[in-house]
C-alpha cells in the first residue's frame, strides 16, 4: 500500500483515531534526507501493510501538527498508538531504524 | 538522456569485482567514473544515506562548471547519474565490517559479503558533536545540523550557530532567510572560514558574533529554550535565550569500521603514503577519510580520481588517455 498525503484537516481522523498504529513522515520536497527517506517507507508501508499505516505530512503546507508535536527537524518520522505518539526517529539513519521505531507498536 | 556506455562487464553474484568503493560523496563517484571508463568491474557501497556532506547541503557556488552555482543534492544525483552511465553498480546499503587480510578483499554489509581485488575507501567524514548536557535529548527539538533541511522552522525565532568555518556561516546564512536573529558562537576571536563568506556574513544585519564564546549546557522543558554559554578569555557564564541551535564544528572521518586493518592516525584518518595507498596494498583512500586539510567537494573530487587511476595501475588495467 503506497504511503498517502494527509493535511492537518485529516490528521484527527487519519492517524489519532486510526485502529492500527500510524507512522507520521513528515517531510518537505526541499529536503535531501527526505528524498532519501521517501522510497525506504514506501517499502515498508509494502511489508506492514494491514499492521502498520504509513503516511506523510508535508510540512511546508501543513504546520498545525508538526508544531504540535515539536517537530523542529525533517525527516522526522514519529509512530502513533491509539492517539498517543510511541516513538520518533529524527533524521534519516536507513530502514532498519524505521524497523526499530514501527516494532515498539507490534 | 546521455548514451549508456559500459566497459566491463558485471561480475555474476558472489563472484569478484575489480574495484569496490565504499561511500558515495564527490571522492568515491569520483573514483567510480574513472574505475567503469577504465574497464574495471566497480561496485559502489553507497550506504543508505548516501550522497554525503553535498546532501545537507543548499547552493554550491565553488564547484567548477556551474557558474551559477548548482544545489548540493542535485550536484550528487548528476555524479551518481554520471557513474552509473558506465556501468558502476550502485548498492544502498551500508558496509558493517571489512577484511582486507583476505585476498580477495572481502566486505561485508548487513546482509551480504562482497569479495573485490581492490579497495578504494572513500566515507568521508561525518558531523562532530559537542558533547554537553542536552544535546542529545534535544536533537529534533531544538538541536540541529543540518540548516537547509530545517531552517523553515525557526521563522521569526532565535538561533545560534556554533562554529567558526565555512560550513558554521553557510548554516547562519541559510537561516537568517527565515530566523529573526542568529548568534555565532564561537571559541576563537576570528573565523576559519573563506573571505567570501565573511564578506557576505558581515553584511547580515540579522547576524551577530559571540567571539571566544563556548556553549555549556543546552537547556529547555519539551524543546530548547536557553543555552549556558562562558567566555574563555574572561570565564564569564552568562544564559542565552534561543528556539534552536545548529551545530557545525567540523567533521570528523568515519573511519571505524577500517580500524585494525588499515594504519589510522590518532585523530581517526587513515593514513596515504603516495596519494592514495594505504597501508595495506590494493586498498586505497580519497577524499576527507585522509584529507584534514582541503576538505572540498572538488578536491575529494580529485582525490577519488587519482585513487582510481592509482587502482587501474594496481589491477594492471590499461589506463587510457582521457
Amino acid at each position: 500500500m503506497a504511503v498517502v498525503d494527509i493535511t492537518d484537516d485529516t490528521f484527527e481522523e487519519k492517524v489519532l483515531q486510526s485502529q492500527i498504529p500510524v507512522l507520521v513522515d513528515f517531510w518537505a520536497p526541499w529536503c535531501g534526507p527526505c528524498q532519501m527517506a521517501g522510497p525506504v517507507l514506501e517499502q515498508l508501508s509494502e511489508e506492514y501493510k494491514d499492521k502498520v499505516l504509513i503516511v506523510k505530512l508535508n510540512v511546508d503546507e501543513q504546520q498545525k501538527y508538526a508544531s504540535q508535536f515539536g517537530v523542529m527537524s525533517i525527516p522526522t518520522a514519529i509512530l502513533f498508538q491509539n492517539g498517543k505518539e510511541v516513538g520518533r526517529q529524527v533524521g534519516f539513519a536507513g530502514k532498519q531504524a524505521f524497523e526499530d521505531l514501527i516494532k515498539k507498536a507490534l | 538522456m546521455f548514451e549508456k556506455l559500459e566497459f566491463a562487464q558485471k561480475p555474476k553474484k558472489g563472484e569478484t569485482w575489480d574495484v569496490a568503493i565504499i561511500g558515495s560523496g564527490p571522492s568515491a563517484l569520483t573514483a567510480a567514473i574513472y574505475t567503469t571508463r577504465g574497464a574495471a568491474s566497480t561496485i559502489i557501497l553507497g550506504g543508505e544515506n548516501w550522497g554525503g556532506q553535498l546532501k545537507l547541503t543548499t547552493v554550491v557556488d565553488n564547484f567548477p562548471g556551474f557558474h551559477e552555482g548548482i544545489q548540493g543534492p542535485e550536484l550528487m544525483d548528476r555524479m551518481r547519474f554520471q557513474a552509473e552511465r558506465f556501468g558502476a553498480e550502485f548498492v544502498e546499503k551500508n558496509v558493517v565490517r571489512v577484511d582486507f587480510k583476505k585476498k580477495p578483499f572481502e566486505i561485508y554489509t548487513t546482509d551480504e559479503a562482497i569479495r573485490s581485488n581492490s579497495v578504494i575507501i572513500a566515507t568521508g567524514a561525518r558531523n562532530k558533536w559537542l558533547g554537553i548536557s542536552g544535546e542529545q535529548e534535544f536533537l529534533g527539538r531544538g538541536v540541529a545540523t543540518c540548516a537547509p533541511c530545517d531552517a523553515p522552522f525557526y521563522k521569526d525565532k532565535i538561533v545560534a550557530v556554533v562554529g567558526g568555518g565555512d560550513s558554521a556561516l553557510t548554516e547562519a546564512l541559510v537561516l537568517t532567510k527565515y530566523a529573526s536573529k542568529v548568534y555565532v558562537i564561537h571559541r576563537r576571536d576570528q573565523l576559519r572560514a573563506s573571505f567570501a563568506m565573511q564578506e557576505k556574513v558581515r553584511k547580515n544585519a540579522r547576524i551577530e558574533f559571540l567571539w571566544n564564546t563556548e556553549v555549556v549546557e543546552i537547556m529547555g522543558s519539551s524543546v530548547v529554550e536557553k543555552l549556558k554559554i562562558k567566555n574563555n578569555k574572561t570565564y564569564e557564564e552568562g544564559e542565552l535565550l534561543v528556539n534552536g541551535i545548529f551545530i557545525a564544528i567540523g567533521h570528523a572521518p568515519a573511519s571505524e569500521i577500517f580500524v585494525g586493518q588499515v594504519d589510522i592516525d590518532e585523530r581517526g584518518y587513515v593514513i596515504v603514503h603516495d596519494n592514495t595507498k594505504t597501508s595495506v596494498e590494493g586498498v586505497f583512500a580519497a577524499g576527507e577519510i585522509h584529507d584534514a586539510y582541503y576538505k572540498q567537494a572538488i578536491t575529494s573530487a580529485g582525490f577519488g580520481c587519482m585513487a582510481a587511476m592509482d587502482a587501474l595501475l594496481y589491477l594492471d588495467k590499461d589506463i587510457p588517455t582521457w
